[in-house]
Formats: C-alpha cells, sequence, structure tokens
C-alpha cells in the first residue's frame, strides 16, 4: 500500500511461468517449482499410466476424442480463470451452462434456420448474466459467492420455471457440428474436432489476454486491489469484465456439451466445482494475482485425463468424487507447502510463490 | 431514496447488525403476514407457525456451526455431505433397536468431528484454502456414498424419531434443540477465550499471531463444531426420514446455510458477526419457505425469489456496512468488546478500512 505502482513491475515476472518468458536465469527450475511445474508433471504422469493401461489411447483418433471431450471444460477453466484471478469466484457457471442449453434447445426447435440466431441470442443472455454477477458483485459490494450463488439459484429456476421442469424440443444438427464433428480426413489424426480449434483459439485468446494493458490490470487487481485503485485502475470495470468472460466461455462451453451430449435436465450439474478444480489444481491462487492461463488449461486437462484413467482402470464412476477431493487437496497443499521450517513464518516464503503480501490481508 | 438510505444507516448505527436483522425479520414477517392475508389465506396459523419452526431447525444446525466457521475466516462446503454421512451412520449403528440410540448419536457426531479435525488440520497444517479443502472433503465423502450405498440404509428406532417428528405445543423438539445449541455458540463465543480468538483470527490472523494467539486452535475447533452440527442435522434427517439417506447431499444445504449466515449480518471474510443474526438469518428463509408454500408458488419461482432475496439483502447489508466500517467498530454485533483480562485481543487495526475499499 505504501507503494502506489506495484502493477507494471508485476505480471512480467510471471510470464516465464507460462515456459515462453525471455531469458530468466533458470527458467528449468523455476518452471517446475511453480504451480505450473507441478500441474504438468502431474499430466505427464497420468497419461503415463493411460499409456500403460491403453496403449493406443494416443494413436491419434482416440485422442481427438479426448479432446472433444475435455474441450468444454478447457474453455469453462478459462472463463473461471478470469474470474478466480481478479479475486473472485463464479459458481454460477454450471447452471449457466445447463440454462443455454435447454434455451437452446426450446428456442431451436430442431429447425435447421434457428441455428445461428439462436447461438446470437445465448451470447447475449450470457452477456447479460455475465454483466449482472460482475456489475452486483462490484457495485453493491455483495460478495462474489454469495452473487454467483443466488444466479446459479435463479438461472435453475427460471429455466425450469420456463420449460415447465423438463426440457422441451431439439437441438438443430447445424448446431450439433461445433460439438460432434471436425475437419475430416486429416493424415494421422482422423478428425480434427471443432472442439479442438475453438478451445485452442480461445486459449490463444486469453494467454494474448492476459498480456495485453487488461490483462496485467485484472492480475494486479486480484493482487491487491486497493493498490490498483489508488494507481487509477478502475476496478468494478476490470472485475466485471472478468465476470462477463466467464459466462461467455459457460456459452461457448455450453454450445460444445449441447452438441455432444444433447439435452438432459442435469446439463452442467457441479460443473462450476469441476472448473475450479482445473483452476486451482493448475496453480492458480484462489483470492487472485497468481496463476497463468496456460496453467488453468493445464489443469483442466489434467482433470479429465484422470476421468479418463478411471474408466480405463473400470473404477465405478462414483468413486471419481473421492478421487478429485483427495488430488485437489493434496495439490493445494503442495502447493503451498512450507519453505524452511527453520526460519520464523513471515522469511518462509519463497520469493518465487509468495503466499501472501506482508502488507495485504491473508485472503481467501 | 437517499432519505431512506440515511436513515437506515443512523438507524444501523445505532441497532447494530445484529438489530438490523431482526427487524429485517420483523419487515419479512409483516409483508408476509400482508401478502398471504391479501390472497385470503392466514400466516400464522398454528400449521404454518409449526411447519416455520420445523423448517428453521435443520437449517438452524447447520448455519450455526457454519457462522463459527465463517467467523474465522474460512468456509466449510462439506456440511451437507457430512450430514448424509451422518443419517447413515446414525441408521447403520441404531439398526432399529432402542437401546443403541446413544451408541449411534456418540458415534455419528464423533465422526463428524473426525470430519472437522481433518478439515481443519489440512487448513491450518498443510495451508490449504478452506474452499479447496472443505470442497475436497465434501467430494470424497460423497464418492465414498455413492459407491458403498445405493438407497436408504439402517434403521432410526421409534424412540429416536420423536427427535424429528414430535413437538411440544407449537415448538417442534428440534427447533428447541437448535435454539438451545444457538444460546450455546452465543455464550461460546461471547465468554470463553477461544471464541474470543475466533473473532481475533478472523478479524487478521497475523495481527492475532503477533498479540500471542495461536491462530490454528481456533480454526480447528471452529471446524470440528461445524462439523459436529452438520453431524446434529444428519440425526435430525434420518429422525426424521427413519433411515440413513444418503441423497440429502443434492440438497445445497452447505450453500444455504452460508446464505443464512451472511444474511444474518456475519461478514464472509471474517472476524464480524454472531449467532443471534444468523438464527434471525435462518427465520427469514424458514419464513420465505412457508410463505411460498402458504401461496402454492411453483418450486422453481421459489428458487428464484430466493436467489434474488439473498443478493438483495447482502447488497443492502454491504450498503450499511460501508458507513460501519469506517468507523471501526471492530465487534458491532455479535462479540462483546475484547475481555478486560485474559489474553491479549488484536488491537482494533486499520485494516477494516482496506477491507472497506474491497467489497
Amino acid at each position: 500500500m505504501t507503494s502506489p505502482v506495484p502493477t507494471p513491475s508485476r505480471p512480467p515476472e510471471r510470464v516465464p511461468a507460462t515456459g515462453a518468458g525471455p531469458s530468466r536465469p533458470d527458467p528449468v527450475l523455476s518452471l517446475l517449482r511453480s504451480g505450473t511445474g507441478t500441474v504438468t508433471v502431474l499430466l505427464v504422469l497420468i497419461f503415463a499410466v493411460i499409456a500403460t493401461q491403453n496403449p493406443s489411447f494416443f494413436e491419434g483418433p482416440p485422442l481427438m476424442a479426448f479432446a472433444k471431450k475435455v474441450a468444454p471444460l478447457v474453455i469453462l477453466a478459462i472463463g473461471q480463470y478470469l474470474v478466480i484471478v481478479s479475486g473472485e469466484f463464479d459458481l454460477s457457471v454450471g447452471s449457466l451452462v445447463g440454462a443455454q442449453v435447454v434455451i437452446a434447445a426450446r428456442l431451436i426447435d430442431g429447425e435447421e434456420a434457428m441455428t445461428f440466431p439462436v447461438i446470437g441470442v445465448m451470447l447475449l443472455f450470457g452477456l447479460l448474466v455475465g454483466l449482472v454477477n460482475g456489475l452486483v458483485t462490484t457495485l453493491l459490494r455483495v460478495p462474489s459467492i454469495i452473487t454467483t450463488l443466488g444466479t446459479m439459484l435463479i438461472l435453475f429456476g427460471a429455466v425450469r420455471h420456463w420449460t415447465g421442469g423438463a426440457p422441451t424440443g431439439a437441438l438443430s444438427e447445424g448446431f450439433r457440428v461445433f460439438g460432434r464433428h471436425g475437419l475430416e480426413g486429416v493424415p494421422v489424426l482422423g478428425q480434427i474436432p471443432w472442439a479442438l480449434v475453438i478451445a485452442t483459439v480461445i486459449t490463444a485468446g486469453a494467454v494474448l489476454l492476459m498480456r495485453s494493458p487488461y490483462g496485467r490490470t485484472l492480475m494486479a487487481t486480484g493482487d491487491n486491489d486497493t493498490a490498483a485503485a489508488f494507481s487509477g485502475v478502475r476496478v468494478w470495470r476490470v472485475r466485471t469484465l472478468a465476470f462477463v468472460g466467464s459466462s461467455l466461455a459457460a456459452t461457448v462451453a455450453a454450445i460444445l456439451i449441447g452438441g455432444f451430449a444433447g439435452v438432459t435436465a442435469q446439463v452442467g450439474e457441479g460443473l462450476e466445482f469441476t472448473a475450479i478444480t482445473a483452476v486451482v489444481l493448475g496453480g492458480v491462487v484462489l483470492g487472485g494475482g497468481r496463476g497463468t492461463v496456460v496453467a488453468a488449461v493445464l489443469g483442466a486437462l489434467t482433470v479429465e485425463a484422470l476421468f479418463t484413467l478411471f474408466n480405463q482402470l473400470y473404477l465405478p464412476s462414483t468413486i471419481q468424487p473421492t478421487a478429485q477431493g483427495l488430488i485437489i487437496i493434496a495439490a493445494v497443499a503442495y502447493a503451498s507447502r512450507r519453505g524452511d521450517l527453520r526460519l520464523p513464518e513471515r522469511l518462509r516464503r519463497r520469493p518465487d510463490h509468495p503466499t501472501e503480501q506482508p502488507l495485504d490481508s491473508p485472503r481467501r | 431514496m437517499t432519505r431512506v438510505l440515511t436513515a437506515s444507516r443512523a438507524l444501523s448505527s445505532r441497532l447494530g447488525t445484529t438489530g438490523l436483522v431482526y427487524l429485517a425479520l420483523a419487515g419479512v414477517l409483516l409483508v408476509s403476514a400482508v401478502f398471504v392475508a391479501a390472497r385470503g389465506a392466514s400466516l400464522l396459523t398454528a400449521a404454518n407457525t409449526v411447519d416455520l419452526f420445523t423448517r428453521s431447525s435443520l437449517l438452524g444446525f447447520l448455519a450455526i456451526g457454519m457462522t463459527l466457521v465463517i467467523l474465522c475466516r474460512s468456509l466449510d462446503l462439506s456440511v451437507g455431505y457430512v450430514a448424509a454421512l451422518s443419517t447413515v451412520v446414525a441408521g447403520l449403528t441404531m439398526a432399529g433397536d432402542p437401546s443403541r440410540i446413544l451408541l449411534g448419536v456418540g458415534a455419528t457426531l464423533g465422526l463428524a468431528a473426525l470430519i472437522g479435525l481433518a478439515n481443519g488440520l489440512v487448513i491450518t497444517r498443510l495451508r490449504v484454502n478452506p474452499f479447496i479443502a472443505t470442497l475436497g472433503t465434501g467430494l470424497v465423502i460423497k464418492g465414498y456414498l455413492d459407491t458403498q450405498f445405493q438407497g436408504p440404509a439402517g434403521s432410526i428406532p421409534a424412540a429416536f424419531q420423536t427427535f424429528g417428528l414430535s413437538r411440544i405445543g407449537v415448538f417442534p423438539v428440534s427447533t428447541l434443540v437448535m435454539l438451545v445449541l444457538a444460546v450455546l455458540a452465543v455464550l461460546y463465543l461471547r465468554r470463553t477465550r477461544t471464541g474470543f480468538h475466533m473473532y481475533a483470527v478472523g478479524g487478521d490472523s497475523e495481527v492475532a499471531r503477533l498479540s500471542g494467539v495461536r491462530p490454528e486452535l481456533p480454526v480447528i475447533t471452529a471446524h470440528v463444531l461445524c462439523s459436529v452440527m452438520a453431524g446434529v442435522a444428519g440425526l435430525l434427517l434420518a429422525s426424521r426420514f427413519g433411515t440413513g439417506n444418503t441423497l440429502v447431499y443434492n440438497n445445497g444445504y452447505e450453500l444455504e446455510a452460508i446464505a443464512a449466515v451472511v444474511l444474518g449480518g456475519t461478514y464472509l471474510l471474517g472476524g464480524r458477526g454472531g449467532v443471534a443474526g444468523t438464527v434471525a438469518g435462518v427465520f427469514i428463509l424458514a419464513t420465505l419457505d412457508t410463505v411460498f408454500n402458504t401461496l402454492g408458488i411453483d418450486p422453481f419461482v421459489k428458487d428464484v425469489l430466493r436467489g434474488t432475496i439473498v443478493i438483495a439483502a447482502v447488497a443492502l447489508y454491504a450498503r450499511s456496512q460501508i458507513s460501519r466500517t469506517a468507523v471501526r467498530v471492530r465487534f458491532p454485533s455479535g462479540g462483546a468488546p475484547p475481555p478486560a483480562a485474559g489474553p491479549p485481543d488484536p488491537p482494533p487495526s486499520p485494516e477494516p478500512l482496506a477491507q472497506g475499499g474491497k467489497r
């Protein structure tokens, strides 16, 4: 708080964690120590086990099937990342995905011509939900966990009331293309799913976004919003945009999920926690200000790879939550492990992974 | 509009948050009574009052525990799962045998306490974010329940079902138990060392530590107590169903409990608030439910209304809190001022000012 301009100096230090930064003393070591390194190792490990169980997994088509399945979660994780890195939560994404799929089915009702207008309506609706979440959180000062919990309830109830309890209508083939089909006849891979293309584009866009002035501001806001406000950031606008980003990401994910899995009343249930798991697994710190897009994406891949592994080991699908719970706790515990225990608490914090600021209060 | 705001601010400074919450409860009751009367029914019939109290007991147990945890600047997302597990443990241990009631209650609460201990240790020792730690615990329990039990399990002896089903006058026994526990929790927070330390650690863990408070102990205690309360809620559910039912975790109790706590004026970032306000928050939610039932509102619209009301209420509190944080009142409602004797409590730090700017 004493130095009003911590903003510009911070984010560049974190960029190398994505592995793309310029010269640092020891990029490999710092990568391994960061959250990105941890999740990469975990992902490689899980893939290795999958490979021993099912050697054909990496032969193209199965890998592309995996990509098709993981794409929505990647997109959701990126959206959740934007909100978490700004110091907030978005618990409404699961409900929003469900709502959007139901809205699409009801409005399209099997008519091809309605596909793109309805996608437009969905994007507008996502924009609206994000704006409401963001403005209520920032301007009305309602904690985001309560705001998005409220939106979750509202979306859940409103959509079911609108459709009379069970989803009605049907999606068009044109709508389902994004979740189901892809570029056919690619040499080794067979098919490159559109879902993979969309997820890649959004990932690249998010990486660029976090390097843009907006991204740096978002990171600074999440790190210390008081300092950010003192250095001229309009905190409410930055955070509201993050919520809008998350809701739009949920909309895109809904288009993919709807196309891939179809319409049921349960679509999207619990997705918000899976997305948060993915983001946190990537070493993104709840409370804001730390973590990279790539780490969040790797986190999403890891979660989905883990579920795939369970399927291959013929474990009952009901055990998945248990493993998800244990792994998320272990990952976060590992990420926040202490340094040298002989030092006093304040000096134990490792410089490359500070857990809190002396002047800033510890956050949730 | 501005006049209303100034008036509400003046009022809030005189009443404190808890007073404001009870005022809101009275307002909700009044408006509901008028609404219901306009539809040609009556809100305060014996049947409706019983319904209201019955609804409040379950949420009350969970919300009282959640208050302690939130006061310590922590969170517990596992209470719904702990309650579900508790119904099963109670059902299986009692196995329909009245002589095993005590054993069943002991086993249930003991297991719940162990889960709370695990939560607290993971949060304090492993320094895992409480959101993640308790979400993780909840998922672990969910996986266990889904894998082991496909349907109702065990059975509750009729003698124990009186806990959930019988009542004295219009007061259900469970509600009376809830109110007694609420009073105990208020006393605990106001009279004991650990109770004070919960406020201290929630206000600023670092300052508390520098003042000689071990920040781990209050947090762990709060988590143990919260889980035990979830266990009590599980016992209540079991005694109502007459059997262990794993699917109760689908009801989203944890989020509803958090909503009740925040409605009760406890600051979500810890250090301010109290159990008295939470009880009012619970009754507000229960009143709304009863009214929706009486008016025969579509269950899905209920969700919409509930979400809107919670957001609106918290927004109103946040508005009145802006002025209060500016004058740095440390214990505006639920807590007494720092003790004269005993261990040093943290001095009012300038930190609330910074927090006020945050939300």
